[in-house]
């Protein structure tokens, strides 16, 4: 604690901004390309869980259940390490996008399928009645209504993706979390432990922050709505049957 | 749960199906467009036979459907309701289309109410928007499951009465499954009775009413008919 308050950490901190700014920046690509990834992900096996085939069920089911039940830790150091010592490398950014991106991909089908399964029978049924198949259905009819219901726990999945990045540091990655561990450790720069890690938390901060009431906005609105169309539906009662 | 049920619908029939609840009659209508699956058995529609593969093009093109629920879509103001699958699924223009619509919510009675949401309106007045919506596709028949259960008795009628001119004055096929007697009987060509998954008696309302010889008919309808 003691480094807090001396004015000689801090001012060491200050002179090696452009290198936390620069682990900045490689969690932040590290997350948006991660992000895109489980969105893309959550998609497919969130529909796929929903699809009523047992087969795509079943394959989605495996890929959530294994993912979420192992550590990402262990999925990291699995891709990286596993492929180098195979002879096939593929780099410690691309392996921490596309295990991070994996990982929460497992989340986000969790939600989106949560998403499409809130959705009345009734909807479907009308859907299909028309003549849409399966994949018109959700695209015009069953995603558009669930989408506000995914929304905030995917924002959610967001911003605990971010935090995950730091799990690149495992594998010596050059994120912020293992920028400020070589700063903090560095013979040059060692031993302003706190404001490096207090500057980190704060980067991390700036970013997750937003998100996360922008989720907690997003779900009082809803709730709101809810309540209001539930006395709606209250004070005519006759029309439910 | 159907047992052996045959039933021919002849191009422009009206057929009712009546009968206690449990009995398949939502199933069977709903077999007539593949929202149940028949386990045996087999559905054709204008010669053609309903398989896996060809039934949401075969549905298109030959049937619509009126749910007891309405489901109308929510996230739709009226106009987008009645248009959807028009524009998305019958390569319809959208101004084609929305004339059409305003034609339909003409027939129904509910021109002014093209850019409200559906859950702003009440029971009867969604049901018949789901008319509209139905009519909207222009298919040779409609499937009527029991489209006045859901709704406050003081907007049954409305929706029978657009009901009734639809059954006399368009060519359109239609199968409805409903408690509703008073309406069976005026604008029926058929009545279906079903009881257990099994069509015990059929024939015109004539027949049906006043001279059926089937006991289990004579009873039901001694209970339905008395209040």
């Amino acid at each position: 604690m003691a480094t807090l308050v001396s004015l000689d950490a801090w001012l060491k901190v200050w002179l090696y901004k452009s290198t936390f700014l620069l682990g900045f920046l490689t969690t932040l690509e590290t997350a948006v390309f991660a992000v895109l990834l489980s969105l893309c992900l959550g998609l497919i096996f969130g529909l796929m869980s929903t699809s009523g085939r047992m087969l795509l069920q079943g394959i989605a089911r495996v890929y959530v259940e294994f993912i979420q039940n192992t550590p990402l830790l262990l999925q990291i150091c699995f891709l990286y390490y596993a492929m180098s010592f195979s002879g096939h490398s593929i780099g410690i950014i691309t392996s921490g996008i596309i295990s991070i991106g994996v990982y929460h991909g497992a989340y986000m089908a969790e939600v989106i399928r949560a998403g499409i399964q809130s959705i009345p029978r009734g909807q479907f049924e009308a859907s299909y009645s028309q003549g849409f198949n399966y994949m018109g259905t959700m695209y015009y009819i069953i995603l558009p209504q669930s989408i506000k219901i995914i929304l905030p726990p995917m924002v959610n999945q967001v911003v605990n993706l971010i935090k995950n990045t730091s799990c690149l540091y495992i594998i010596g990655g050059s994120d912020l979390i293992s920028i400020t561990y070589s700063f903090v450790t560095g013979a040059n720069t060692g031993g302003a432990h706190g404001p490096a890690y207090l500057v980190t938390g704060v980067l991390f901060f700036i970013i997750c922050f937003p998100l996360s009431m922008l989720a907690s906005t997003w779900e009082n609105n809803l709730k709101k709505r809810e309540r209001m169309t539930f006395t709606k539906a209250a004070a005519k009662p006759q029309e439910e049957a | 749960m159907l047992k052996d049920v045959n039933l021919h619908v002849k191009e422009g029939e009206k057929m009712v199906i009546v009968g206690p609840s449990g009995s398949g009659k939502s199933t069977t209508v709903r077999c007539m467009n593949y929202l149940e699956v028949p386990t045996s058995g087999k559905v054709i529609i204008d010669g053609e036979e309903m398989t896996v593969r060809n039934h949401t093009k075969l549905v298109r093109r030959t049937t619509s459907m009126v749910f007891q629920q309405f489901n109308l879509y929510p996230h739709l103001d009226v106009m987008h309701n009645l248009t959807l699958a028009p524009v998305k699924l019958h390569g319809v223009s959208v101004k084609e289309a929305e004339e059409t619509a305003r034609h339909y919510l003409e027939v129904v009675g509910l021109s002014d109410k093209a850019h409200v949401y559906p859950t702003t309106l009440s029971g009867g007045q969604q049901q018949r928007i789901a008319i509209a919506r139905a009519l909207c596709a222009k298919t040779k028949i409609i499937l009527f499951d029991e489209p006045t259960s859901a709704l406050d008795p003081e907007t049954i009628q409305e929706v029978l009465d657009v009901m009734v001119k639809l059954a006399e004055e368009s060519n359109i096929t239609m199968v409805i499954v409903t408690h509703e007697m008073g309406f069976a009987r005026q604008v029926a060509d058929r009545i279906v009775f079903m009881e257990d998954g099994m069509i015990i008696e059929e024939g015109t309302p004539d027949h049906f009413f006043n001279h059926t010889e089937n006991e289990r008919v004579k009873k039901f309808l001694g209970k339905i008919l008395r209040h």
